[in-house]
């Protein structure tokens, strides 16, 4: 499955002109992905995943449509609680219980999204971080969340049946395949038409409505499917850590999610695996160091905004000449 | 007794009593937001570890240099305005030429940064900042009892937004703050040092902050995380006031206090979340918000 | 020649034994070191499992010991991600202390599927020994019951019988009030009424008035942390305790008590399982760890961490290997006795009884000086102290 899905790439990205060098990138970054569990700790690497896939999801809302959303732990903490409660309680299979979860991301994203577009700029990063606030309010009260224990030892059951995910290995190959698939989804996104428009609103949104778009619309439509992307990560992370619980709704992993953008590079393709690379395993090798981890991605978030706000593969991308 | 929806009514009167000093603390630092907001354009994420920092600033003068509170109302906002002043010089005024977005993002990340520092030096218990003997004791009032600290917290909180509201609208200096705001280069080019004017206004808005963690030092626990969520409610008074208005943010925020403490009596449960609740409704009628012009 | 040449085989001999011999043993001290319970756990945690590996003379008894730490800050996925790290990769065997429920039972369920020990000390949660139960938990210092039994069941006898609890909202303020509620009530007494408080909750004088105008003799404050010491600050200020209202902390803990000072303190009841100042022996203790701690003294979860790891050593060094099933069985056949706790025992369930106390913090008047703090009220034994065990519905204990 994971090889699978990459050998459709050329065509689809053939059509929109997408440059060749992003499917070098692609297929070198899958490769290393295939043989990292063998070096590597694979909860770690499904953990780095699963942000990578989130912060891809915020990327889409805020590198290409230009809407900084500081509430994304909303979609991304619900999806894993709905995920974790229909395997837990109801018992369903990982597939459902994933479709589930990211279903609910999804609704979620309609209902917030439609009242946060009637604001721009400052006051729509506002307004999604108190409508997350009120999620993460719901979350710590309502009956089927456990509070602040979250749902734990959670199942992860057997895909379609038969395949054991109890094992870290295996689970990793799904989750590698789940994950290359969302990013393929966001890829194309970025490059059908659709995502052209939405960059021409980004750059200029009175133009693009006197140019006959329904600009409300577009915005609505990709906000939702970055809610979506995200409570699909939250829904495997869920299974990944058997857990969902009140940090993956708390507004601090928001602006974790909005940092990795930023670090990996906004706007581009890799930006933010970099990224959510970076942060993960700081946060996993520094964590001896307590407090300090938060006084280091402040400091990073504060370099990144004055002297860096390409990102990483933003520099990168302008040595070689080339858009990442 | 006569009861208003089973409540009787000398709780409900000291139920918003309460809820109008908690509105004192709201209307502080959403005034100092909408401050900073009017000329700078930037949503100073950091101001409520501004707040947390003038608390402790008050403890650590207390503490190291035996300043007592009278002293610390007036040299915390100071010494943290100061800080403010600094951080605008060294780094936000470097992000006036960019998307607002990115001196929100900036200022998150030096909320992370100042809170991580204060966690790990004085660790998150709280630490003890005793109400001023002139202030202790209280009065009652025949339907509760009311701490003389509580009643200092509205009347000075009243007095310094009805104070500012006046500099602003009403003088000469505020004329041209104002000014600044709808055509900065128009006012530079009347001789008016406008980049130094931005600083003042960013020291005097994070003045502001550190003055309502003073006034809250003796009350709530002196905590590296007392700013944390704080602001999050704050934000959401602010977008329901809509940002135009310096009498919006300090009406709103002494208005939704009083909701607040309503809410707590009726359905305690809902009460933060009552905030919220009522900013989605504002946005859907009235997108601006209540005082707000069109953004 | 000859004596010397034999001397040195034998010593060679030994030595090789010895290396044979020694197990080498690996303690994760997992908890809190940033956040709320960084004062309560944290460094302090790690000190205490050190003192217990010095006092236990590990070295000379061919266990090697070694000693990591992290900081879960209080969150259940940080907790299960280090926890599994620790265990699958760097070969940890025991992990101790872990306040915060919900990490406690992150780190629980890891520890069973990894078939490891876990002893807890820090975390209050009744699951750890209840229908969350596992063969390799011990859970050591308190739980939400003892302190409900202590607090509540102690004051009702004390003629304390109308009680008003202010509750942080959500599962952990809920169970602290449910246990008490019913120890409040089995005792004779009742409950007034409740205000449930947003978590985390900074603003406490509506919820203290409507308290005040119920008429209840005792507050019960079923929160933790930063919000019971914000309501107990308050409650100050609005002349709660003056008016002659009791204020009863269902999960408070020394470092809060030194934290509010006596001032706002004062007079304020409730329950440990540990106090510095209970006996010379504590006093000993205390002293040492106090030394090693910045002049801190210790909370009763670093005693608890100290009295477990050495109870763990000991079933190392009698089982004379790391074996988790003999292990667990040989801590729970051993009575436990330790200078910190007395006499006790671990149950089938894997709860760890002993004493627990009630106390009354002291007035600024009869305190002598900083962590001078507590009265003692009330002893509860050991046997009436916890949730017995056919209550808790312990998968373990029904087998």
């Amino acid at each position: 499955m994971a090889v699978d899905a990459p050998a459709t790439l050329p065509n689809s990205a053939a059509k929109v002109g997408a440059p060749r060098h992003h499917t070098l990138v692609f297929f070198a970054l899958l490769l290393i992905m295939l043989v990292a569990p063998f070096v590597l700790y694979p909860v770690f690497l499904m953990k780095v995943m699963c942000f990578a896939l989130f912060a891809s999801a915020l990327n889409l809302l805020l590198g290409f449509g230009g809407l900084l959303s500081f509430g994304h732990a909303a979609y991304f903490g619900i999806a894993a609680y709905v995920s974790a409660y229909t395997a837990k309680v109801w018992g369903l299979p990982p597939e459902l219980a994933i479709l589930l979860g990211t279903a609910a991301a999804a609704v979620l994203g309609l209902l917030i999204g439609a009242l946060a577009i009637r604001r721009q700029g400052i006051y729509f990063a506002m307004v999604t971080l108190a409508f997350a606030q009120m999620v993460y309010f719901f979350s710590l009260q309502a009956p089927f969340t456990g509070g602040e224990d979250g749902i734990q030892a959670v199942p992860r059951g057997r895909l379609f049946g038969f395949i054991d995910l109890a094992n870290d290995l295996t689970f990793y190959f799904v989750v590698l395949a789940i994950v290359t698939g969302g990013m393929l989804a966001i890829y194309r996104i970025i490059h059908s038409p659709f995502g052209q428009v939405l960059k021409a609103i980004r750059d200029n949104e009175p133009r693009s409505t006197s140019l006959g778009y329904k600009v409300d619309r577009y915005k609505l439509a990709v906000f939702v499917m970055s809610a979506t992307l995200a409570g699909l990560a939250g829904a495997i992370k869920a299974l990944v850590f058997q857990l969902a619980s009140l940090t993956d709704v708390h507004w601090t992993m928001s602006g974790e999610v909005v940092l990795m953008t930023l670090l990996g590079g906004m706007g581009t393709i890799f930006g933010p695996l970099v990224g959510a690379a970076v942060i993960i395993g700081m946060q996993n090798y520094f964590a001896s160091f307590g407090a300090w981890v938060t006084v280091l991605q402040g400091m990073i978030f504060v370099i990144s905004v004055l002297l860096f706000r390409e990102g990483i593969v933003g520099v990168i991308s302008r040595w070689i000449k080339k858009p990442l | 007794m006569v009861e208003l929806f089973g409540i009787p009514p000398q709780a409900l009167f000291g139920q918003l009593l309460l809820g109008l000093i908690n509105g004192s603390f709201y209307a502080l630092l959403s005034l100092g937001l909408a401050v900073i907001f009017g000329l700078l354009n930037i949503i100073n994420f950091a101001h409520g570890a501004q707040y947390m920092m003038g608390a402790f600033v008050a403890w650590m003068m207390l503490t190291y240099f035996g300043v007592n509170y009278w002293w610390a109302l007036l040299l915390v906002p100071l010494a943290v305005g100061a800080t403010g002043i600094v951080l605008e010089r060294l780094m936000i005024s470097r992000l006036y030429h960019l998307d607002h977005l990115y001196g929100l993002l900036l200022t998150f990340g030096l909320a992370l940064v100042i809170q991580g520092l204060f966690r790990n030096y004085y660790g998150v218990s709280g630490l003890p900042y005793s109400i001023p003997a002139e202030l202790s004791g209280g009065t009652n009032l025949g339907f509760m009892f009311l701490p003389t600290y509580r009643g200092w917290v509205v009347v000075a909180s009243l007095a310094v937004c009805l104070g500012t509201w006046f500099a602003i609208e009403r003088t000469q200096l505020g004329a041209y703050l104002r000014a600044a705001t709808e055509n900065p280069s128009l006012v530079g080019a009347f001789g008016i040092n406008v980049p130094r004017m931005i600083t003042l206004t960013y020291g005097f808005g994070v003045a502001l902050a550190a003055l309502a963690g003073v006034l809250a030092a003796p009350i709530y626990s002196v905590n590296p995380n007392m700013g944390a969520d704080l602001i999050i409610v704050v934000f959401a008074v602010v977008v329901i006031g809509g940002m135009g208005s310096i009498l919006g943010a300090i009406l709103t925020g002494f208005g939704l206090g009083i909701v607040e403490g309503l809410v707590k009596v009726f359905y305690p449960e809902a009460s933060a979340v009552a905030v919220f609740v009522i900013m989605a409704l504002v946005l859907l009628v009235k997108p601006a918000g209540l005082f707000g012009r069109v953004a | 020649m000859t004596t010397k040449t034999l001397l040195l085989a034998a010593l060679a001999t030994t030595l090789m034994a010895g290396t044979a011999m020694a197990t080498d043993i690996k303690i994760g001290v997992l908890n809190d070191r940033s956040g709320v319970y960084a004062d309560l756990s944290g460094e302090g945690s790690v000190i205490a499992a050190r003192m217990a590996v010095e006092d236990f003379d590990a070295a000379n008894k061919d266990i090697n010991v070694e000693i990591v730490s992290a900081d879960h800050q209080n969150k259940p996925d940080v907790a299960s991600n280090i926890a599994r790290q620790w265990y699958d990769q760097d070969g940890v065997d025991i992990i101790v202390d872990v306040p915060t429920s919900s990490a406690a039972l992150a780190v629980s369920e890891v520890t069973r599927e990894k078939d490891k020990v876990f002893i807890n000390s820090g975390a209050g949660s009744t699951a750890l020994t209840g229908d969350q139960c596992s063969p390799n938990t011990i859970h050591w210092t308190y739980d939400t019951y003892a302190l409900a039994k202590g607090t509540g069941g102690a004051m009702v006898a004390q003629g304390d019988t109308n009680w008003f609890f202010i509750t942080a909202d959500y599962a952990f303020g809920h169970s602290l009030e449910e246990e008490t509620t019913k120890v409040v009530e089995a005792a004779g007494g009742e409950v007034m009424g409740t205000a449930r408080h947003p978590f985390p909750g900074t603003d406490f004088s509506s919820y203290l008035l409507q308290a005040q105008s119920s008429g209840a003799d005792v507050i019960g404050l079923a929160n933790a942390g930063g919000d019971t010491v914000n309501a107990i600050k308050q409650a100050a200020e609005f002349g709660i305790t003056q008016a002659g209202q009791n204020l009863a902390g269902l999960l408070i803990f020394i470092t809060d008590v030194h934290a509010l000072g006596l001032q706002a303190a004062q007079g304020l009841v409730l329950t440990e399982s540990f106090y510095w100042d209970l006996n010379d022996q504590t006093r000993e203790w205390s002293e040492r760890f106090a030394a090693e701690n910045g002049g801190k003294m210790p909370t009763m979860v670093h005693a608890g961490v100290y009295s477990g790891v050495m109870h763990y050593l000991k079933a190392v060094e009698a089982t004379g290997g790391k074996d988790t099933a003999e292990l667990m069985s040989a801590m729970k056949d051993t009575p436990t006795d330790d200078p910190l706790f007395g006499q006790g025992e671990v149950r089938a369930d894997g709860r760890k009884i002993h004493d627990m106390y009630l106390f009354q913090v002291k007035t600024p008047e009869e305190s002598s000086g900083p962590w001078d703090y507590y009265n003692l009220l009330a002893t509860i034994p050991a046997a009436e102290a916890f949730r017995p065990m056919e209550e808790g519905g312990c998968a373990l204990v029904t087998q």
